[in-house]
């Protein structure tokens, strides 16, 4: 029975999986073709012919930039980011053994845009900015992780959740402290901001300095992911198959963390697509982590090329992003809890 | 990557034939821009009004659309120009495709030239491939600023006209206050949020406008509280002990029952009635933003403070500043809503 259930699964997962990756490829083609500045799918097509030295004549110039310069960086940024909050909400969800927790369960989103609004109010260069945001996340957690391993208590995970609570809203306190310190004409808004989430400033730079942090953050994930599951059966059972949780929790905290940092250096804080992503895919195919990391980072990734080209062609200006995720997420949310019949583990 | 090298080069010869000049702005930065600049993308609100006052045909848009009690007070060709939202790096409003479409021969920011901003300006000017200046924008430095940008602009009259009105009326009270014994010069809250318990410090941009005017900022917590803060929260008791011989505002909520709410009754500046309502349209007085719009209301300012010295007639200079800077001819009726409250 087991045997044929996993069969099963294993077909559907192959089948979900392709056709997101299809959808993926579709949607990102048409997303190209989108956006404030009219390009036909024609220049496109020029510009890349021209780009791999087919084409001998090249795009015109303004083409050229818009492509190179704003729209494809901006377009794959929103992938890579979707793709490695899903999986980041993956971890925890599974490591946590809880379907409501989200990458910034330890805090890492507070930490991050503590560090940028830091940043911001110091008036350092917009990189040393996405640095300390970067920083900021990665120390907030490691503070976070510090506290708990440091309570020896029966509950690790729960003591791990309750310190992220604590830091979080300790480092979401000094972020107050710093909106009242700052100046509200020109370092306010752009704190605001920031806290909300946009692509619209994503240049190639952004996306050379995140792309391989979060496929070197996607190494240990990968490589342990049948240990994640074990993990899911609760620290005495992982004990039992011979599986040391506590030095797996550390492995997956911080490749979590160091994806989900780097995607919120270059994007800004964009909730709810680590929380909703993972129940949709889990829906899909099921609690196996095997499965689950590859359709969940496949589905992140639609969701956020998708959402992002609405926030950038929605109005003239641009709309930030995580209002849009909220306000696409909590509806998907609520349905999935209405309609969820499998359980979550 | 040879190829990306090779179309910089390109775009580089490209830019260099068509006449350009070479200017440093205020960061320091050298920035070719084009000989004849004809259309100007504004960074943020305080760029938009100097190239408004400057050149209004040459703006591609507002940051924002305009308040309805805004429209009056501005040209009727330039009202409606569109929104084309506002660039701060990661919280910009602008779409950088936007930027790009609209074609601009210039971008200009005109306000902080802190870091962020230098970097913001080369990573846009990258970006886009437009020239991108950055002007300091401090009051001080207005006279500067319209005579640096008018020539830039290829408008140097009009730059040179509007500086002569900043240099002037810079001067005119600077004379004065030079007159002015410190302990004699009036002391002047500034009351902002609907309670009036917000306050700029003594030495912020904020209020900056207060000592240009020659009054004393109560809130003085000295140049290093200065450094680290701009707004501060006010308790009632620590305005009753500062009691203040004059309180501005340009909220209305705050002005419309300061005269009845029981708590500011033994505050001198409300025994006096000396609590003024500066007006905020077009562009603020006194603040909102804090750039050159601020002019009128330091002519406003002066004549509050030093009543006996500096007499005009607000109706007149009202009309004229309108005239000369925002090239509108206000009518009776909207003058007068303007400056109802104003009135001292």
């Amino acid at each position: 029975m087991v045997e044929i259930l996993g069969k099963t699964n294993q077909s559907q997962t192959a089948l979900s999986g392709g056709l997101l990756a299809i959808c993926l490829i579709l949607l990102s083609v048409i997303a190209s073709g989108i956006g404030q500045y009219p390009i036909d799918y024609a220049d496109i097509i020029h510009a890349l012919l021209h780009y791999f030295g087919i084409e001998e004549e090249p795009p015109d110039q303004t083409i050229r930039l818009v492509l190179s310069e704003v729209r494809l960086p901006r377009l794959l940024a929103s992938v890579l980011v979707g793709a490695v909050l899903a999986a980041a909400g993956c971890v925890f969800q599974g490591m946590f053994r809880n379907p409501l927790v989200s990458p910034d369960i330890l805090g890492v989103s507070t930490g991050a845009g503590l560090g940028a609004a830091a940043g911001i109010l110091l008036s350092l260069s917009i990189i040393s900015i996405q640095l300390m945001a970067f920083l900021g996340g990665l120390i907030t957690v490691g503070a976070v992780y510090l506290v708990a391993s440091s309570i020896r208590q029966h509950e690790p995970t729960l003591i791990l959740v309750l310190a992220g609570i604590v830091i979080g809203s300790l480092a979401g306190a000094c972020l107050s402290l710093v909106k009242i310190l700052a100046d509200p004409y020109d370092q306010l808004p752009a704190i605001t901001f920031w806290l909300l989430g946009s692509f619209a400033a994503v240049d190639k730079i952004d996306l050379l300095g995140a792309l391989p942090l979060c496929i070197l953050a996607l190494i240990p994930m990968v490589l342990l992911r049948w240990r994640i599951n074990v993990l899911s059966l609760g620290d005495e059972e992982a004990r039992a198959l011979g599986v040391n949780p506590d030095k797996i929790r550390l492995f997956l905290i911080f490749a979590a963390t160091l994806m989900t940092a780097a995607g919120v250096a270059i994007a800004g804080v964009i909730g709810w697509v680590g929380l909703v992503v993972p129940h949709i895919a889990r829906l899909l195919v099921g609690p196996n982590f095997n499965r689950l990391l590859p359709i969940a980072m496949l589905i992140g990734a639609n969701f956020l090329l998708v959402v992002d080209t609405i926030a950038r062609t929605l109005t003239q200006t641009e709309t930030p992003i995580g209002i849009l995720t909220a306000f696409v997420g909590a509806p998907v949310f609520v349905w999935l809890l209405f309609h969820a019949r499998r359980s979550w583990m | 990557m040879r190829r990306f090298i090779q179309c910089a080069f390109l775009m580089m010869a490209a830019t260099a034939t068509a006449s350009a000049v070479e200017v440093t702005d205020s960061a320091g930065r050298t920035v070719t821009v084009p000989d004849t600049i004809t259309r100007i993308y504004a960074a943020g609100p305080p760029a938009s009004i100097i190239t408004y006052m400057l050149a209004p045909d040459k703006l591609t848009g507002w940051p924002r659309a305009h308040h309805a009690y805004e429209r009056p007070f501005i040209n009727e060709a330039y009202r409606d120009l569109p929104v084309t939202g506002r660039l701060t790096g990661r919280g910009s409003t602008a779409n950088l495709e936007v930027v790009i479409g609209l074609n601009p021969d210039l971008i200009l920011d005109f306000g902080s030239i802190r870091q962020t901003y230098v970097s913001l300006a080369e990573k846009t000017q990258e970006q886009t491939g437009i020239p991108y200046l950055l002007i300091d924008g401090r009051f001080e430095n207005t006279p500067t600023a319209l005579r640096q940008l008018g020539k830039i602009l290829g408008v140097e009259t009009r730059g040179e006209e509007l500086a002569e009105y900043a240099e002037n009326l810079f001067s005119e009270i600077d004379q004065h206050i030079a007159t002015v014994k410190e302990n004699d010069k009036p002391r002047v809250y500034l009351a902002r949020g609907p309670e009036g318990l917000e306050t700029g410090v003594a030495g912020s941009i904020n209020t900056e406008i207060i000592e240009k005017a020659g009054g004393r900022n109560v809130a003085d917590y000295g140049p290093e509280i200065a450094r680290q803060r701009n707004l501060v929260s006010m308790s009632i008791e620590e305005v009753l002990d500062l009691d203040p011989d004059i309180i501005v505002t340009w909220d209305r909520q705050f002005y419309d029952q300061v005269y009845q709410n029981p708590l500011w009754q033994p505050v001198r500046a409300v025994k006096n009635r000396a609590v003024y309502f500066a007006p905020a349209a077009p562009f603020g007085w006194i603040d909102k933003p804090p750039s050159i719009n601020r002019l009128i209301g330091l002519k406003w300012m002066s004549g509050l403070l030093y009543p006996d010295h500096f007499s005009f007639d607000l109706e007149e200079e009202v009309r004229r500043f309108y005239r000369l800077f925002y090239q509108v001819e206000i009518s009776d009726a909207d003058l007068q809503q303007l400056i109802a409250w104003s009135r001292y």
